[in-house]
């Protein structure tokens, strides 16, 4: 009978993805409202959970298990882009025009201080040729920048390895450390949203940890964070390779 | 009615994606230059025309805000399905790259968000 159930849930695995969502999200603002006082957010909360959740699943987290399979659908890049093109209709073009110039330049220094810090730790660890190098600066700015680069050039696979997982690892942190620094950092209006957008970069970082913040400033940064990826991938193999390239030899 | 602004949304995106798809192609890259940027700003200019208009019918607009509700959850969905364990199969090297450009990033946001700002210097009036 059993069986019967779960072949029922995994049938319908984007709905049972709503429901298992709703269950962790009530649970959250549960936990946020009247164990710790409101200190931590209930979104931040539920994200982390979810960020737990999936070590229970391996490459695709929680959706390699068959009954939670639906979840790679309703987390994956369509309806998420669809959700994020969605939250602009709360945005204000007047506050976007203003930001725009800063927005550009955060783009830009972005990319570069990620990826120059990138190459300076991977250089301290020892690696010492271009490819190497530039491929996990490039892994410094996205998780998808590191491996379209990587193959660019050539790199090998254990390197290719190290930049999605830097760039993994640039998610989570920001994720889990933009509601905690929100505040130091001055993010708390549409502006600076934009400028945070820019120079973070990781869609999916950025708008996790806004959501967590303040979700009015979603669309801000998601807005600069959509042109990051497009742009590392454009810059990393081309004009900073040759650069590191020159540098190195 | 709701699906008029569903469909909205879409068109919205699409001609973002489709926008961002061939600027990739223009400038060499096999993916999408900010297809999703371009789609929001799409939405924003187009919402901001109609409302001069009279703006959208209820029912409408609440086609896409249902979408835009749906934001978090599918955030908290997305969170359960990231390969965290490659985050830390990657070693000390991927640990300390990814955390020191993420705080790079977020040291640099105060400095960067002075730029341009017309409501910094003087005390508003209105608010």
């Amino acid at each position: 009978m059993i069986e019967l159930v779960e072949n029922v849930l995994i049938k319908n695995g984007l709905l049972f993805a709503f429901l298992c969502v709703g269950v962790v999200m009530w649970a959250a603002f549960w936990v946020s409202r009247n164990v710790l006082g409101g200190k931590i957010p209930g979104v931040a909360l539920a994200i982390i959970a979810g960020l737990a959740l999936a070590f229970l699943g391996d490459k695709k987290g929680l959706a390699d298990i068959p009954l939670f399979a639906g979840l790679a659908l309703l987390g994956g890049s369509m309806l998420r882009d669809f959700a994020v093109v969605a939250t602009a209709m709360g945005a204000d073009l007047d506050k976007i025009k203003t930001a725009g110039l800063a927005g550009v330049v955060a783009l830009g220094l972005g990319i570069l201080s990620a990826f120059f810090i990138g190459v300076g730790v991977a250089f301290a660890m020892g690696y010492a040729d271009a490819v190497s190098l530039t491929t996990i600066g490039a892994g410094a700015c996205t998780y998808i920048v590191g491996p379209v680069t990587g193959s660019a050039l050539g790199a090998s696979s254990e390197v290719i390895a190290i930049s999605i997982a830097a760039g993994v690892v640039k998610t989570i942190v920001t994720t889990v450390a933009t509601p905690l620094l929100a505040r130091f950092i001055g993010l708390d209006n549409p502006h600076s949203a934009v400028v945070f957008g820019g120079l973070i970069g990781t869609t999916s970082g950025v708008a996790a940890g806004l959501a967590a913040t303040d979700p009015k400033l979603v669309p801000y940064g998601a807005l600069t964070a959509t042109f990051y990826t497009g742009l590392g991938c454009l810059l990393c193999p081309s004009v900073l390779y040759l650069l590191l390239d020159w540098i190195m030899a | 009615m709701t699906i008029y602004g569903v469909a909205l949304l879409a068109f919205c995106f699409l001609v973002g994606k489709i926008t961002g798809t061939l600027l990739g192609a223009a400038i060499g890259i096999d993916g999408d230059v900010g297809g999703v940027g371009f789609a929001m700003i799409l939405l924003v200019a187009g919402n901001t025309w109609l409302k001069h208009r009279g703006g959208l019918p209820p029912a409408t607009a609440g086609g896409i805000l249902f979408w835009s509700a749906m934001y978090i959850p599918i955030i908290v969905a997305m969170a359960a399905v990231q390969n965290v364990k490659a985050a830390l199969s990657g070693g000390w090297l991927a640990l300390l790259a990814g955390t020191a450009a993420t705080v790079a990033g977020l040291l640099l946001v105060p400095v960067l968000s002075r730029i341009g700002r017309p409501d910094l210097p003087q005390p508003r009036a209105d608010d």
